[in-house]
């Protein structure tokens, strides 16, 4: 799967597939268990939380409210830097700066720090149809890019990997060490892949990071993590370029730590990453090391569309993957099934606006609408409803499946009617429970399959609320 | 029309506005003239032994170690003494600043080596420009006095925090900057450390020492 080729319109299948894959559900056990509790015990720990979300909240809406002045103010301090800003409207021409811009210095190795922008425009696959050898250094980047795989979460991309399948991955990529080394704990393969890693990070002569930030005050871009990995990604080699959407923008330093207090409470659940890494243009004249040049590239990819509209919300987003943490559909089928590159709920708003709704249309539908998502949103980004304007305008382009769409027409019918709806549900669950009542359960029911295929459905007990309430009180109001 | 003009246009026609209006200018440019500061948690703030306190104590939760000194002269005996403790050998490289070098490290066994780091030292040592107590955060700038490379690349970093440069909260970093560089100006790299380099990726188990320093050792400068 690459970000080229999404399957999000055969969410469905995937879902299947997902639910049937044994070592992907064992692994889905670790999100369940470590991210919830590590962000409410780092949450518990800051009185102040709850304002700094409204604080977080407010600034971004505040800078997309000024992005173009924002944008041009950015730019003209970056530009004292001696930075070099390139926008690019489009994926496509995203990858086009970056690729010529390592063409013209004849590359041939260029390191990676983790980049969600990197995976949405495909530059991996770029890169090596160009003939340059494009390393993944953080650590779960890495591992799933020797699989051959896109992540399934946004800060943890190869959570879905368990220890033994990495381990058989490096005996595979890593034929000059030993075959007989031990490697049974996660604790070697973190030793191996740091090795390894530390020739391509000397010998690269690209590095190319993300940004959490563009700071327009300074013209700093700012990365968060925990590895230390996109460090050395930009400071080893002679160019450094930075890939970040638009929406990254913020005023000055002060909007960027108040962002920064909710942004790994709610990713890991630490107070602070590790390394939170302020880089400001080239080298200085007098500077011993540092990349010679630095590059940033800008990419709209649609993203100064959704300004003004429903969806300007998910504009606030900042990445932390709180909302897949919390999301019970995530828990069951894990990130690959959404199809493309951003999962969980934050993904299912975000994907049909990037790859249109024709493809991507299916995803909103992945919701329970328990509201799990908003609550822990540092940004308090109303997914739940934004997936509900997607559900809307999927009925209303008659893209939702027939069988949703009959099935709800013969409810409506009923519904519409209460008389005729409290007598054919009366008749209904009287049947079912006569037909149900020697095993309480039914492990089959037609028309319902997808529902008994996982788990048996309980038996009525004969009489409806309705009437049970009529019964009791004497009257529905 | 240029894809830079392009995207500002798709942004201003979405938005609803010129770009000319004086009110919106004004605006941006006072926000990033003052700076405003927003919710500030109180757990950094105290007087200075207090926030030096909070700062030691959450730079442990972050799993670095710390030492205290009473003066700058003790400083390489105490690093001596950490790198006997972790058997490690007694070599340190670090950069031209002042403070470190006017310390006396002729009188221990230590072997210095000056200059940025090209991946072969097994330790470093940096002087912090700022440490932030509300999480235990160094802040560690770039130029020829604590080259980048050495925050990374050796497996074991000590740094040096005088206790007067030890702030309550980020913001308190940033007006340092402000009035060591210049309002809106900036070194090339300004590296905010939290603990030592740390990866849960695999099955969420977290582990010390991934890219960078396995080990953080932090020695406070008390008269500093």
């Amino acid at each position: 799967m690459s970000a080229a080729a999404p399957t999000s319109s055969h969410f469905k299948d995937n879902v299947h597939e997902a639910l049937r894959n044994a070592p992907l559900q064992k692994a889905l056990g670790h999100v369940r268990a470590n991210f919830i509790e590590r962000r409410a015990e780092a949450v518990r720990r800051l009185p102040e939380f709850e304002r700094l979300r409204d604080s977080a909240r407010d600034i971004k809406d505040h800078t997309l409210a000024h992005l173009d002045l924002y944008l041009e103010a950015y730019e003209g301090k970056l530009g004292e830097l001696g930075g070099q800003l390139h926008y690019a409207l489009t994926a496509k021409d995203a990858v086009d700066v970056v690729l010529s811009l390592c063409r013209e210095r004849g590359a041939k190795s260029v390191t990676k720090g983790k980049s969600m922008i990197s995976e949405e425009i495909g530059l991996n696959d770029a890169l090596e149809s160009a003939g340059i050898e494009a390393i993944e250094t953080d650590l779960g980047e890495y591992i799933i890019q020797l699989r051959g795989e896109a992540p399934s979460h946004i800060i943890a991309p190869a959570v879905h990997v368990n220890g033994e399948e990495v381990a058989e991955e490096f005996r595979r990529a890593h034929l000059h060490l030993p075959a007989g080394r031990d490697l049974s704990e996660p604790v070697q393969l973190l030793a191996e892949a740091r090795g390894v890693l530390r020739d391509k990070f000397l010998n690269a002569d690209v590095g190319i990071t993300g940004a959490n930030f563009l700071v327009a005050e300074t013209g700093t871009s700012i990365i968060v993590t925990n590895e230390g990995n996109g460090d050395l990604t930009q400071i080893l080699p002679k160019v450094h370029i930075v890939i970040a959407s638009l929406d990254k923008i913020v005023p000055t330093l002060e909007d960027a730590a108040q962002i920064l207090r909710v942004l790994a409470r709610s990713a890991t659940g630490q107070d602070m990453s590790v390394y939170t890494t302020l880089s400001s243009g080239p080298r200085r004249p007098t500077d011993p090391d540092g990349p010679e040049e630095y590059h940033v590239v800008l990419l709209d990819n649609g993203r100064s569309l959704m300004l003004g509209g429903e969806f300007e919300d998910m504009l606030r987003c900042i990445r932390c993957g709180a909302c897949m943490n919390h999301c019970p559909v995530y828990h069951a089928v894990g990130g690959h099934a959404y199809g493309w590159v951003y999962p969980g709920p934050m993904g299912a708003v975000l994907t049909p606006t990037l790859i249109g709704v024709a493809e991507g249309g299916q995803l909103p539908n992945a919701s329970t609408f328990c509201g799990r998502c908003e609550e822990v949103c540092p940004v308090r980004i109303p997914l739940p409803k934004m997936m509900r304007h997607w559900r809307e305008r999927e009925f209303e382009r008659h893209l939702s499946p027939a069988t949703l769409r009959y099935g709800l027409a013969f409810w409506a019918f009923f519904a519409k009617r209460p008389t005729l709806y409290r007598f054919a549900s009366d008749i209904a669950m009287r049947a079912l429970s006569l037909v149900g009542r020697n095993k309480g359960r039914f492990a089959a029911l037609p028309l319902a399959g997808a529902w008994t295929r996982y788990r048996d459905f309980p038996a009525p007990q004969g009489a409806t609320f309705q009437s049970r309430w009529r019964a009791k009180s004497g009257r529905v109001k | 029309m240029s894809p830079r003009n392009e995207i500002l246009a798709n942004i201003r026609a979405s938005l609803g506005v010129t770009g000319t209006e004086a009110t919106r200018r004004l605006e941006v440019d006072d926000r990033i003239q003052r700076a405003p500061a927003g919710v500030i948690p109180a757990r950094g703030q105290g007087d200075a032994a207090a926030i030096a306190a909070t700062f030691k104590l959450e730079a442990e939760r972050a799993q670095a170690s710390v030492a205290e000194v009473s003066r700058a002269a003790d400083v390489p005996a105490e690093i001596a003494r950490y790198l006997r403790d972790a058997n490690l050998p007694a070599s340190l490289r670090m950069g031209e600043d002042p403070r470190l070098a006017a310390m006396p490290w002729g009188e221990t066994a230590i072997e210095v080596a000056r200059g940025p780091s090209d991946g072969h030292d097994l330790n470093g040592a940096s002087a912090a420009f700022a440490a932030v107590a509300e999480t235990g955060t160094l802040a560690l700038c770039s130029g020829p006095e604590n080259p980048t490379t050495i925050n990374f690349l050796p497996d074991n970093h000590i740094v040096v925090v005088f206790a007067g440069d030890i702030v309550a909260d980020y913001e308190n970093v940033w007006k340092k900057l402000r009035a060591g560089y210049g309002k809106g100006v900036m070194p090339r790299t300004v590296n905010l450390v939290t603990g030592p380099s740390r990866s849960a990726d695999i099955e969420q188990t977290l582990l010390l020492g991934a890219h960078g320093p396995r080990r953080l050792h932090i020695v406070i400068v008390r008269d500093g």
